[in-house]
């Protein structure tokens, strides 16, 4: 590689904006793809799917987000990330298929960004606070299980765009519970500590685990992996202990408001803005 | 581990002779490889440089890692989130480097967190709004590409093509906050005011980044002589300049320098001189964020001492399972 050969190719004046990788007038993540909703597909419900299914993945992102500079090691600040990208990118397109078929023609940010904690529907156990690495784990080790299973039953949605967005985030999320459940299987393992602190977080998620089994039946599967891991882990399975009211409809615990007004702080300070 | 036994073809082992051997592959612009007979103050110098270099990845995560969780678009999120992860990577193929001389992740992590081994003062400074991460990509992440590209060229084996694949993704986000930065000052007023502000705050740390000046640089010359470095702090510095004058011209914001003016004579930009005393205030930990930054790492490292300890007692009882089953 020739000394200069990197800065100089920046120094030029390029007058065009095609050497930026995203282009600068990045609007709609979907472009070129057919966007028609199929005959028989109800708009609305589909709407709503995509926009349970979005928020849970940027609400999950942004809690994996917090991970960064505090992880236990560099390999793990590197999975993290991963993980929260590709939950982002999952929601990024979910937003942006909710925008085209309600109706609204929103855009991606305007559902991240202009909505409040009562109209975010994703599931409680995605907004509770990070905790320790061992209730991050449990909690990944839950949501990625959960979230694969229905991604898999998407793959074949009467709504193709849907489907190819699930068959994408599909590959993603079987890394994902991959993850997860090899460091289950660490920390169940591994030290009395580590293992206390596993008991510990499964107790705190067995509350909100059962909203997660209204929607749709991927109970028995979910169940299925969750014991398989736990026996690996030398854990007990988790309890599904039964907590009122659901994410789903509109209901929260008190940690998802703070979550947003992080995350939407200087996008409503500077409501005329482009970045 | 022992690297210094591996004896060159026809040498009779003589340490004159292995340092004739290894004078002349630096001579012939070769590389020096991890088995390689070095001098003791050849890797010396190398575990510092690249240990301070991983380092300053690592710690360098935190000024812009603050924003991930408050970027005001999805997509600035993503960026910013994967330029962040990168430099993860970037700290990670640091450290193996710096394992291939010897060193150990574990024992380098402690030296920083003791104060023992630094990282660049750039890091040192706050990030006080969003348009911190577009000037952070174009004066840090491009004084780091004017220091590092010639590093693709140094003469330790792992070294150069670590820089490689850490150039090129310096350079991508490099291009990223320039490009924030052409969104922002298309935008509103205020974008634009926050974009001045941060080239303002940003402009002389960058400055800094090259190091003190030449006549001032106690370890340059051994290191220039050994082929660890090609240019020197000045020399760097001034291609920095000169690279930016065009660029922040066409963004339209103003370097806060008045001294700042181009020389047909030289051909290069005359610039003012950075406040040398704020640079070694910085060094020696009196920059205005040095301690929280410490802070982070120190408090990362420890309460993930369970988790790393929990990994290796799992291994090891995995082992013992597998010699058992192995054996029964």
């Amino acid at each position: 590689m020739s000394d200069d050969h990197v800065y100089l190719t920046l120094a030029e004046g390029h007058e065009d904006d095609t050497r930026w990788a995203y282009g600068t007038g990045f609007e709609d993540p979907l472009h070129g793809v057919d966007t028609t909703v199929p005959d028989g597909v109800d708009a609305c419900e589909l709407a709503d799917l995509c926009v349970s299914l979005a928020d849970d993945a940027l609400v999950s992102a942004q809690r994996l987000a917090e991970w960064t500079t505090r992880a236990p090691e560099l390999e793990e600040e590197v999975a993290l990330a991963n993980i929260g990208l590709d939950l982002l990118g999952q929601a990024r397109l979910l937003y942006s298929r909710a925008g085209q078929v309600d109706g609204t023609g929103r855009g991606e940010d305007a559902f991240a960004y202009f909505r409040d904690a009562g109209d975010f529907r994703n599931v409680r156990l995605a907004e509770l606070p990070n905790g320790d690495f061992a209730f991050s784990i449990v909690r990944l080790l839950v949501l990625s299980t959960w979230r694969l299973a229905h991604f898999e039953r998407l793959t074949v949605h009467r709504d193709p765009v849907l489907a190819a967005i699930a068959a994408k985030g599909v590959k993603e999320l079987a890394y994902h519970r991959q993850y997860a459940a090899e460091w289950a299987v660490r920390l169940g393992d591994g030290t009395d500590e580590s293992h206390r602190r596993m008991r510990r977080a499964q107790e705190q998620v067995a509350p909100y685990l059962g909203e997660l089994f209204t929607a749709y039946d991927v109970r028995d599967e979910v169940v299925a992996v969750l014991r398989q891991v736990t026996e690996a882990a030398g854990l007990p399975m988790p309890v599904f202990r039964p907590l009122p009211g659901s994410g789903r409809t509109g209901e929260h615990t008190e940690h998802l408001a703070p979550l947003l007004a992080e995350l939407q702080g200087v996008a409503r300070a500077h409501p005329e803005a482009a970045w | 581990m022992d690297t210094t036994h591996s004896s060159p073809p026809g040498a009779d082992g003589t340490e004159r002779v292995l340092q004739q051997h290894f004078d002349a592959t630096i001579a012939r612009d070769q590389r020096i490889e991890p088995r390689d007979w070095m001098p003791e103050g050849y890797r010396k110098t190398l575990i510092r440089q690249i240990a301070q270099h991983a380092h300053s990845e690592i710690i360098g995560m935190q000024p812009e890692g603050e924003w991930i969780t408050r970027a005001p678009s999805l997509r600035r999120k993503a960026i910013l989130f994967a330029k962040v992860q990168d430099e993860a990577g970037h700290g990670l193929y640091l450290y193996s480097a710096a394992e291939t001389l010897g060193a150990d992740r574990a024992d380098l992590t402690e030296r920083l967190i003791e104060g023992r081994q630094k990282y660049s003062s750039i890091f040192n400074y706050p990030t006080l709004s969003f348009a911190d991460v577009g000037v952070i990509g174009w004066f840090v992440d491009g004084a780091a590409i004017c220091n590092q590209v010639p590093l693709c060229r140094s003469s330790y084996g792992p070294y150069a093509r670590a820089m490689v694949r850490i150039c090129k993704e310096e350079s991508f986000h490099q291009r990223q906050g320039y490009e924030l930065l052409m969104t922002m000052m298309r935008g509103t007023p205020a974008q634009r005011e926050m974009v001045q502000d941060a080239v303002n705050r940003w402009w002389w740390p960058s400055l800094m980044m090259f190091g003190p000046p030449d006549d001032s640089s106690p370890n340059s010359a051994q290191s220039m002589a050994w082929k660890i470095k090609r240019h020197s702090n000045d020399e760097l510095r001034q291609r920095f300049v000169d690279m930016t004058v065009p660029q922040a011209e066409k963004l339209g914001v103003t370097l806060p320098d008045p001294e700042l003016r181009w020389n047909e004579e030289r051909g290069h930009h005359d610039f003012g001189t950075p406040d040398w005393d704020e640079l070694m205030r910085v060094i020696k930990g009196d920059g205005p964020c040095n301690a929280q930054r410490m802070e982070r790492r120190r408090s990362a490292h420890e309460e993930g001492a369970w988790v790393r300890e929990a990994a290796t007692a799992h291994a090891a009882k995995q082992a013992a399972r597998e010699r058992k089953g192995a054996v029964a």
